[in-house]
Parts: C-alpha cells; structure tokens; sequence
C-alpha cells in the first residue's frame, strides 16, 4: 500500500500561538483548586466550570480559523520550548493543532463542559466536591496535552497524566473498599498498556532519532517492516490497556465505581478513546504494516462482540453501557484497523458515541439521583412517567447507539459496518451482528429502567434532577439526534490531511448493507422486547443460561486474568521472593551491609578531632603526590 | 612606575558590596540600637540589588576583559558567576534576618564573647540583644566570594580567599542555640583552613618560581614555553590544587564540612552551602583551565581519583546519618564530586552540543544552589522546645502535619537525587554529559551508579517524612517572609528549571569560555 502524503503543519501564528491556553487553563484550575483548597471551597467547582468554557472558547475560536483557512494551511504546529537538546536528539515540548486534534479539543471541551455542569448538581452534596472538580480539571488538561501533543513524548505525559486523573476519580470515593480496589486494578492493567507505549517510544527514539509526529511520519517509509510492525504492535498494547480492549479489558467494569459523571466523561467520552486516536495518529506507522493492522482488526472485532455480550447480561445499569462502550470503542479500533480506508469513520463514530454515551451515562447517574444511587435495573421500572426529561434524552441516546435512521449512530455505525465487509466478509458479519446484540441489550435496558411495573425498593421516591443536570442532557440528546447527519458529509474531507484516510462518495440513501443493517437492528429490538416487554421483570435475576451466566461474569475476564496473569505472576514471585531470599538477598544485604559497614568506618574517621582531620589532609596531599607522580610516569 | 587604572564601572558589582559592607560596620557604630537590625537589612537589600542592576548594566553596555590592571578578569563566566552569587547571597542572607521563628530575635547568639552557660550570657539573652554585625560580615563574605572566581593573578585569589573566609570562620561560632557545637564547629573550620592556606601560599610561591609571575596568563605561557623541568610546577599545581578543593569540599579535605555544616547557625550553613562551593568551584576551573590548561592531561587523571573518592564518601558516609544538617552536608561533598566530573572532563563545545565543561558545572551549580538554599530555609522551620529539630526521626509524619512545607522539601530532595521533571535532572545529565564527551566515560557510569546510592539517604527523608507516624512535640515555626520567600523562590526554581531549563541553560552555555 502505497502511504499517502499527509500535509505537513505550518507554523503558527495570530490566534493559534495561544493555543496552549486549552490547556493552561484547567491546569490552572487544578492547581487553584488543589493546591488552595481553602480559599476556594465554595467557589472552586464554579472556577473548574469556567476554565473548561474558557479551553472550549479557544478550542471553537481555533476550529472557526481552521474552517477558513485553505486546506494546506489548517494543520498548524505550535512550538512552545525546547526542554533540553543533547547531541543528535533535541526534546521539543510544541502542540499540533490539525484537523483531528481539534475535533478532540472540541470534544474533550464540549462534552467536558458539559459533564461539569451537570457534576454541579450531581456532587452538590459531596464533602470533597473541590476536590472532585480538581481533578476533573486535571483530567481535562491532561486529556488535552494528549492529543494537542506534536510528538508521542508529550502525549504520554498526557497519556499517563489521564491515567492518573482516572485512578483518582475511580476510587474517589476512598471509602468503598470495592473503589480503592477497581481504582488499583485499572492503574495496574494501565501499566501494561504504558509498558508498549514506553517501548514504542523507545523504539521511535532508537530509530528515527526523535519522536514528533512529524519525523515519524516522515521517517516511516524508510524503516525496515520488522520494526513497523513492532512499532505497531506496541501501540496497539498501549491501545488497549486505555482503550479497554480485550485481552486487557477488564479494569473498566470495575470502573463505573467512580462517580457517574467521571464514567461519562473519563470511561465513556474521552479517555477510553485515546487509544483509537493514538492508531489514527500513527497512520503513517500502521499504513505500512498488514499485519498490525489485522492484530488491530481482530482486537476490535473480539472486543465489540464481548463488550456487547457482557452488556446483554448485566443487571448493573453502569456496567451495561460500560459494557457497551467496550463494544463502541471494538467498533472505532476495527474501523482503524482497516487503514486508509476507515481513519475518518473511527473518528466519526468516536465523535459521535462521545456525544450519546455520555448521554445515556449522565441519564443513568440522573436516574441512580432519584433512586437513591441504587444502580441495579431490576429495581427500577415504570420510571419514565416519573423521570420524563431523563427518559426522553435517554431515549435520544438509545436511538443513536442502535443506529436508528438519521440518528447520529445510524451515519457513523453504517459506515464502519460497510467498510468491514470491504475488510473481509468474515468480519463484516461479526460487526453486524455487534449491531443486532446492541439493539438487543439497550433495548432490555430502556424496557428494565423506564417500562414495565414498579419494583422499587421501600422507601425510593423518584423525582426527577435539577436543571443544573437535566439541560446538559437535553444538549448531549440534541447532538445524539443531529452530530451524525451534521458530519456524515464533511468529515471524511476534513480529516484527509490530517489522517491520510482515503474518502469516498457517501450516499444519503442506504447501500444494501445499509438496509441489511436496519433489518438486523430492527430484528434486535424485536427480541429485546419479546423477551424483556410481554412480562414483568422478575426482582432477583433469574438462574439464566450458559451465556447469560458467562456474561455476568464478564466473560471470566477476571478468572482469565486470575489463571493466566495473576497466578502465574504470584507463582514466579514467590519463587523470586524464594530465589531473592536465598540467593539475592544474600548478595544485596552483603551490598548493604557493606555499603553500611564502609559508612560506619567512615564515621569513625570522622572523630570531629582537628588533629586527626589535619592528619588526614597530609596523608591527602600525600595522596596527590603519589597520583601525580604515578601519572607522569605513565 | 605605572600610572594605576581602575575600572569603577567595571568593578561596582563588588564594589557596592563591599561598601555597604562597611557601612555596615559604621552602622553599628552610629546608628541606635532599635534600628539598627532594619538599617543592615536595608543595606543588604539594597546594596545587592544595586550591585544586580550594576551587573546588568555592565554586561548590557559589553563591558570585559581584564580590569583593575589585569589582577581580575570580567569575562562571561565572571558575568554569570556574580549573578548567580547575588542571587543566592540574597536569598540566603533573608533568612539570617529572619526573627519571628525564634520568639523574636534572631537566630545568632545574643552576645558571642559570653562564655556560653554564662550568667553573662543569661542577661544577654533576657535583655534580648542581637548581633547585627553579621549582616555585614555575610557582606564582606559575598563580596570575597565575588573576586574569588574573578581573580587572574594567585596574590589576588589568595586575598580574595582570606576575605571570605575570615567573617565564614566568625560567623559559624554565632548560633544561639548549642553554642558549644557552633564554635567547635568554627573553630575546627579557623584551623583547617588556615591550614589550607597554608598548602595554597606554598604552591603560589612554587609557580612563582616557576613561572616568574604570579598572572594566569604568565603561568600559562610558561606551561606552554617550559624554562624549566616540571618538577615545580607539578608540586606548586598540586599544593594550589589542595587549597582550592579544601573549599570545594573534595575528598580528602573534606573533613570539615560535616562538623561545620552541623555545627554552624541553619542560615550561615545555607550560605556556605551554595556560596562558597559556587566561588570555590569557579576559581578551580579558572585556575585549572586558564592558568594550567596545558597541563591538563597530568591533572586530569588526579581529579578523576578525587572526584571517585569524593562520591563515594559523599553517597554511602551519607547512608547512616541520623542528622539531617549532616546528612546534607554529605549531600554537599557528594555533588561537589558530581560537579566535578565535568571539570574533569574539561570538553570544549562543539556546534550540535554547545553545552561544555565550565557551563555545565555552572549550570549544576545553580541548579544545587536553588535546592541548598530551599532546604536548609526549611530546616531553619522544623523546632522543637530547645529550637531546630535536627534529628531526622524528629521529620517523622511531617508530611501529615505540614504537607506544604515537607512537600517542598520533598520537592528539594528529588532534585538532589535527579529525578527527571527536577531541576536536579538536567543539571546532573548536563554534567555527566560533559564528562562523557572528554573520555571519562567510566567515571560517568561510576557518578551514576553513586547517585543511586545517594538517592537512598534522599529517598529516605521523604519516606520519613510521608510514610511516619508524626514526631512528638515537633512543630513548624511560624515565620515571616524572611523565611518563606527565599524557600518559595528556590522550589519554584527547582520545579520551572526541571520542565523548563532552556533559558538558564542557554545563560550559562553562553558564559562557557574564560579569556586568557
């Protein structure tokens, strides 16, 4: 395959030199707000709000110019310093604003925005609710650095500066033992994930002599295969460990224990996308190597299938969309995967599944509001008459995620679909039937929260949110209905330059894998209400079968983990702690000991006697003598 | 006879010290006592940032080259040597004036000649006195230390020694608390270092003979044009080379930094710490490039063995300390060994890496100071009912009690071990890198392996201080700004130098040559 020439950025002037200001301001909201915490108790998450606005402005500002400018002008680099140069090697810190990074920007912002508005109302009565703005600030900034970033040293600041904020808003609430817990595991399957980017990176460094996108992608073409599809491979590690992808999918699940707006907007929105972003921006890596791309392929294809089976079975309405966005984000790394010919859909279904997943996740942290944080759906039920505008916003993001005509997942999904069948048929078939379990799955969760007969527990007296948190919604619906039409026309040319996707004619009327698609979706939601409509839901989940049981158990994600990592993991550690005792320890304390011991002496040399420090000097100068000499006569 | 030239313009930067210095003195004289402690601390302020400014002005108008008929030399690493001893004489100078912490007065014995457990020292104390004539002392001190570096004759060098010696050696005896230990500290320090002088004069005297002249430039052409056979020349470098490196602190004359470190009042020892090292190490590189350049490949192999040495006691004597003031003066003589493998190095700089020997040790030096100066502010905080907690088990829960100030501190002591995002980073990978490219390479890979070593005792401190259950009756002294802003400048300083060090580092690339 021939890779194509993607437009190198110009420098940045006017407006663009402050590009930087994206991300200065929610760094300097979580510096105020964590660092002085006292003074801003009250006003804090009023701060946090207003710097994301202030980054959205900019980012808009910026996205307008872009508009503007001619083609070959819009990709701009912004340089802010050099941190340090050595030899060959020069580590500059700069941004690159181009057609994808500021669909981001806009993303991260908008959607961000909005997400903090309604946590307004959503930790209105939290004791540590600075706190909890801080670091959505702190994740904000860090989300930026990642895909404002011109070479992958910075994004992975960015990259590990997210992770942090995720592990810090998952086990936000501390307390809950099984928080702290989920927030470790997610840290500590991350690590894995970062392993391959460190690698990458290195590799990148070793290779290219530097690590800007640039250089890269430049340096790409000249690079043996064996190292493009390492390099490839490597990425897609990193991928999957932020993207929870199978086979180190298992931390988002565990997950949803953070607060609701967190998994909006960290574990569904944003963050869990960076590794579909990370393989678009690569393209010039992955263009170059079949192989990595079909690892990328297959990694999608198995993960949008479980992720879609774990969300059929779960009764947890978190883990369900949590569930579902495994699956979504299958979908976008599948699109990545099958190269130029689907960079532009991955990004348009990731714009898009921003939009409505978080949607549906702030309408279920607003149904959890009114049913005292209880978030199993079996006991909902019959909510909509009590919770309207939660339902009908929730409705807005069901109809998109099943790809309802000219709603936002209808364009995006459609398209991924098509392109996998140009893939392979094989695959093809699979993403279709993803689509026909999606429709299955959100409808039993629209049939179990908001149809059917009451069984609330004692003492739950829905009632619905403030505005506060209803208006973010009632946007995020308005985008799940329009983004898709509003982009299907358009993105595929803008980010041309930018992704080196190829694009091509897009017809307003369905193909017939278009129609093949509505029928399979229609047929999903058929069986979801047969099964889940005609009679009550019973209260206790019933024993179910096989696959119902296995997805429960998120398809033995842990046991597997268990068997295959941590087992053996523990096996070779306590045999190293036996090897380390017997053999290491020995020869590390004998390096202690001794290290230990010298120092010892060496207080004893130091007797605080003049008499004895004078002796030493002369033996010093003594010293000087014999080295010099020594040395003149070498 | 020669009519005599003196550059006034040129010169005022030391000038302005020295004479507020000894305005200083007439001050004391004059002035009443009420007043006294604001008139010093005006004269400090004020002559410092005028000397700044001075300096600013000098080198904004190009002013160089060797002044007050050829004894001093004003090239770029003089420029940047006085600017970065302002700076820290500053910042280091504040916290001698700081009184809130100590109930009141300062931190120096009220009255130095009582005997200490004295009644004469009880009615000093309840009468509240201060000795005021530190301000000026710690002036002439500065001003020393400025000519020190400067200087491009071995007569001016060895004055310019005596004058900032003499009010260190004075000043280490002040202390109010543990009085004993102060002027044993002093006087260990009066006694070791006139013994070094004593090495220092009798090399002078031997390259005099060598060379007939006491100039760098002479000594330098006489290496050049030998008269003689080396024999002189080799001892006089030697003897010369152990006066300098006592004040550095290098292995094997570093015995007294640990007892003088310990022993001297927090403030005066944050001033040693950083002042002197940085006037000690810019007159060693002077004299060792300009003066004996061409002897370069006979010293090099011997500061190599010293500088092994000086790490190695630095990093693993430092292991056991129970102190945390001597801790870090362990801390001192081991980066005095980082510092120094650049000197050993001795690169020049190439087009693709313009970073050399001399600017990255000065770089190093600035990126130390910052750290020394923020720590032992800090120190001057942690009390306990009989003043400074010195004890490291006495930092325990620290990090609970006062997460700002143990932050800091942590902050601090990363950027000693190096880790990358401190400041301590880049001036270490700045050193070593100089170091590597002149072919010292296994030296690099032994500074390396040391550094790890030290990272223990660093480490350490802070795991004391976060991970302990917090100490009995410690507390952090409440202190005025005296306190607060030299520690504020210098951990905003470590942390902006750490992600952003180019502005510095190009200063300091630009002041890579000495002229001859």
């Amino acid at each position: 395959m021939i890779p194509l020439e993607t437009i190198d950025p110009v420098a940045a002037t006017g407006l663009f030199s402050y590009a930087w200001l994206m991300i200065a301001l929610p760094a300097l909201g979580a510096f105020v707000l964590l660092g002085f915490g006292r003074y801003v108790e009250k006003s804090g998450p009023y701060l946090a709000v207003a710097t994301i606005g202030g980054s959205f402005v900019v980012a808009m500002a910026l996205f307008v110019q872009m508009l503007a400018a001619p083609v070959d002008q819009r990709a701009v680099s912004v340089q802010l310093y050099t941190w340090f140069t050595t030899g060959t090697w020069q580590l500059d810190v700069g941004l690159l604003v181009d057609q994808l990074s500021i669909l981001f920007a806009l993303l991260i912002t908008g959607v961000g925005g909005l997400i903090h508005v309604y946590s307004l109302g959503y930790m209105a009565h939290d004791e540590r609710k600075r706190r909890f703005f801080g670091y959505l600030n702190l994740f904000v900034a860090a989300m930026l650095t990642l895909v404002l970033a011109d070479n992958y040293l910075v994004l992975f600041v960015g990259w590990e500066g997210v992770g942090l904020a995720s592990y810090l808003l998952i086990g936000f609430w501390q307390y809950k033992p099984s928080a702290a817990a989920a927030a470790k595991k997610a840290f500590v399957m991350n690590r894995v994930g970062d392993l391959g980017m460190v690698l990458a990176i290195s590799a990148m460094l070793a290779q290219f002599g530097s690590s800007a996108f640039i250089d890269v992608n430049h340096g790409a073409e000249h690079l043996a295969p064996g190292w493009t599809t390492a390099i490839g491979l490597l990425l897609l590690l990193g991928a999957c460990g932020k993207s929870a992808q199978v086979p180190l999918q298992a931390w988002l699940l565990d997950a949803m224990e953070g607060p609701t707006p967190v998994s909006a907007l960290i574990h569904a929105a944003t963050m869990v996308t960076a590794g579909v972003y990370l393989v678009v921006r690569s393209h010039a890596i992955f263009d170059l190597t079949a192989d990595a791309r079909l690892a990328v392929v297959i990694v999608g294809t198995v993960t949008l299938l479980a992720g879609a089976w774990i969300g059929c079975s779960k009764d947890d309405i978190k883990k369900v969309l949590a569930g579902s966005t495994m699956s979504q984000i299958g979908y976008m790394m599948l699109a990545a995967g099958i190269g130029p010919a689907g960079y532009a859909f991955a990004i348009f279904h990731l714009l898009t599944h921003g939009a409505f997943k978080a949607n549906m996740f702030l309408g279920a942290g607003s149904v959890m509001h009114g049913m005292n944080d209880d978030v199993d759906m079996r006991h909902y039920g019959a909510l909509a008459k009590y919770l309207p505008i939660t339902f009908w916003t929730f409705a807005c993001g069901y109809l998109a995620i099943i790809g309802f005509p000219l709603t936002a997942g209808f364009f995006s999904k459609d398209h991924i679909i098509e392109a996998a069948f140009g893939q392979s048929a094989l695959v093809g078939t699979l993403a279709l039937l993803g689509a026909g379990v999606t429709a299955f799955y959100m409808t039993r969760l629209m049939l179990m929260t908001f149809g059917g007969k009451k069984r609330w527990l004692d003492g739950v007296h829905p009632h619905e949110s403030p505005a506060v948190m209803t208006v973010p919604l009632i946007v995020l619906a308005a985008l799940s209905l329009v983004a898709g039409a509003v982009m299907n026309w358009w993105i595929q040319e803008w980010l041309e330059p930018a992704a080196g996707n190829h694009a091509h004619e897009v017809e307003l009327l369905p193909t017939p894998i278009g129609w093949l698609t509505m029928l399979v979706v229609a047929a999903g939601v058929f069986v979801g209400w047969w099964v889940f409509g005609r009679k009550p839901i019973p209260a206790v989940a019933p024993q179910g079968n096989v696959l119902a049981v296995a997805g429960r158990n998120e398809l033995y994600g842990n046991a597997v983990n268990d068997t295959l990592v941590v087992k053996p993991v523990l096996g070779v550690s306590r045999a190293a702690v036996a090897a380390d005792a017997k053999a290491f320890d020995g020869f590390v304390n004998l390096l202690a000991n001794a290290l230990g011991g010298l120092s010892v002496g060496g207080r004893r040399v130091q007797n605080g006697y003049v008499r004895s420090y004078a002796l030493t000097m002369v033996l010093g100068v003594l010293l000087v003598g014999v080295v010099l000499i020594l040395g003149l006569g070498a | 006879m020669t009519t005599v030239v003196f550059e006034w313009r040129a010169l005022a930067p030391v000038l302005l010290v020295l004479i507020a210095a000894v305005l200083g003195i007439l001050v004391e004289a004059v002035v009443p006592v009420v007043h006294r402690f604001f008139a010093q601390v005006f004269l400090v302020v004020a002559s410092i940032v005028a000397s700044a400014a001075m300096l600013v002005a000098n080198w904004r108008a190009g002013i160089g080259g060797p002044v007050a008929m050829g004894s001093m030399m004003l090239d770029r690493p003089t420029y940047f040597m006085w600017g970065a001893l302002l700076v820290f004489g500053l910042l280091a100078i504040l916290v001698f004036a700081e009184r809130e912490v100590n109930g009141g007065v300062s931190t120096f014995a009220a009255s130095a000649a009582t005997v200490p457990g004295s009644r004469a020292e009880a009615e000093a104390s309840a009468a509240r006195l201060e000795h005021t004539e530190v301000f000026p002392l710690a002036l002439f001190a500065l001003g020393g230390m400025m000519v020190f570096p400067a200087a491009s004759d071995l007569i001016t060098m060895f004055v310019a020694l005596e004058v900032f010696s003499l009010p260190l050696y004075l000043m280490c005896g002040m202390a109010r608390r543990r009085r004993l230990l102060s002027q044993e500290a002093a006087l260990k320090y009066f006694l070791l270092g006139a013994f070094s002088s004593a090495f220092f004069l009798f090399g002078v005297a031997l390259l005099y003979g060598y060379a007939g002249s006491f100039d760098f430039s002479a000594i330098a052409a006489a290496v050049q044009n030998p008269t003689m056979g080396s024999g002189i020349l080799i001892a006089g470098m030697a003897l010369l080379g152990v006066g300098l490196l006592f004040k550095v602190g290098v292995v094997p004359f570093q015995s007294w930094v640990p007892d003088v470190y310990m022993g001297a009042p927090t403030p005066v020892t944050g001033f040693m710490a950083i002042c002197t090292k940085l006037a000690a190490v810019g007159a060693t590189l002077r004299v060792f490039y300009v003066a004996l350049g061409g002897e370069r490949w006979t010293w090099q192999p011997l500061l190599a063995v010293l500088v092994v040495a000086t790490m190695v006691v630095g990093a693993v004597w430092g292991l056991t300390q129970t102190d945390i003031k001597r801790t870090l003066a362990y801390s001192s003589i081991a980066h005095a060994g980082f510092i120094m493998t650049a000197v050993v190095g001795a690169t020049a700089g190439t087009a693709t890496s313009p970073l050399d020997s001399l600017s990255s040790a000065l770089f190093y030096l600035v990126v130390y100071g910052l750290a020394s100066i923020g720590a032992f502010a800090v120190i001057t905080l942690v009390r306990n009912n009989s003043g400074e907690a010195n004890a490291i088990a006495s930092w325990s829960g620290l990090g609970r009690t006062s997460p700002l100030l143990a932050g800091i501190f942590a902050l601090f002591m990363l950027s000693f071990t190096g880790i990358p995002l401190t400041a301590g980073f880049i001036g270490k990978w700045a050193v070593f890198a100089a170091a590597w490219r002149g072919g010292y390479d296994w030296l690099v890979i032994v500074a390396v392996l040391l550094s790890l070593v030290a990272a223990v005792f660093y480490l350490r401190i802070v795991v004391v201080m976060f991970f302990g259950e917090p100490a009995d009756g410690v507390v952090v002294g409440k202190a005025s700004a005296f306190t607060w802003l030299p520690i504020a400048v210098s951990a905003l300083g470590v942390a902006v130098l750490g992600v952003f060090p180019g502005p510095v580092l190009a200063l300091a690339t630009a002041a890579g040559t000495f002229i001859r």
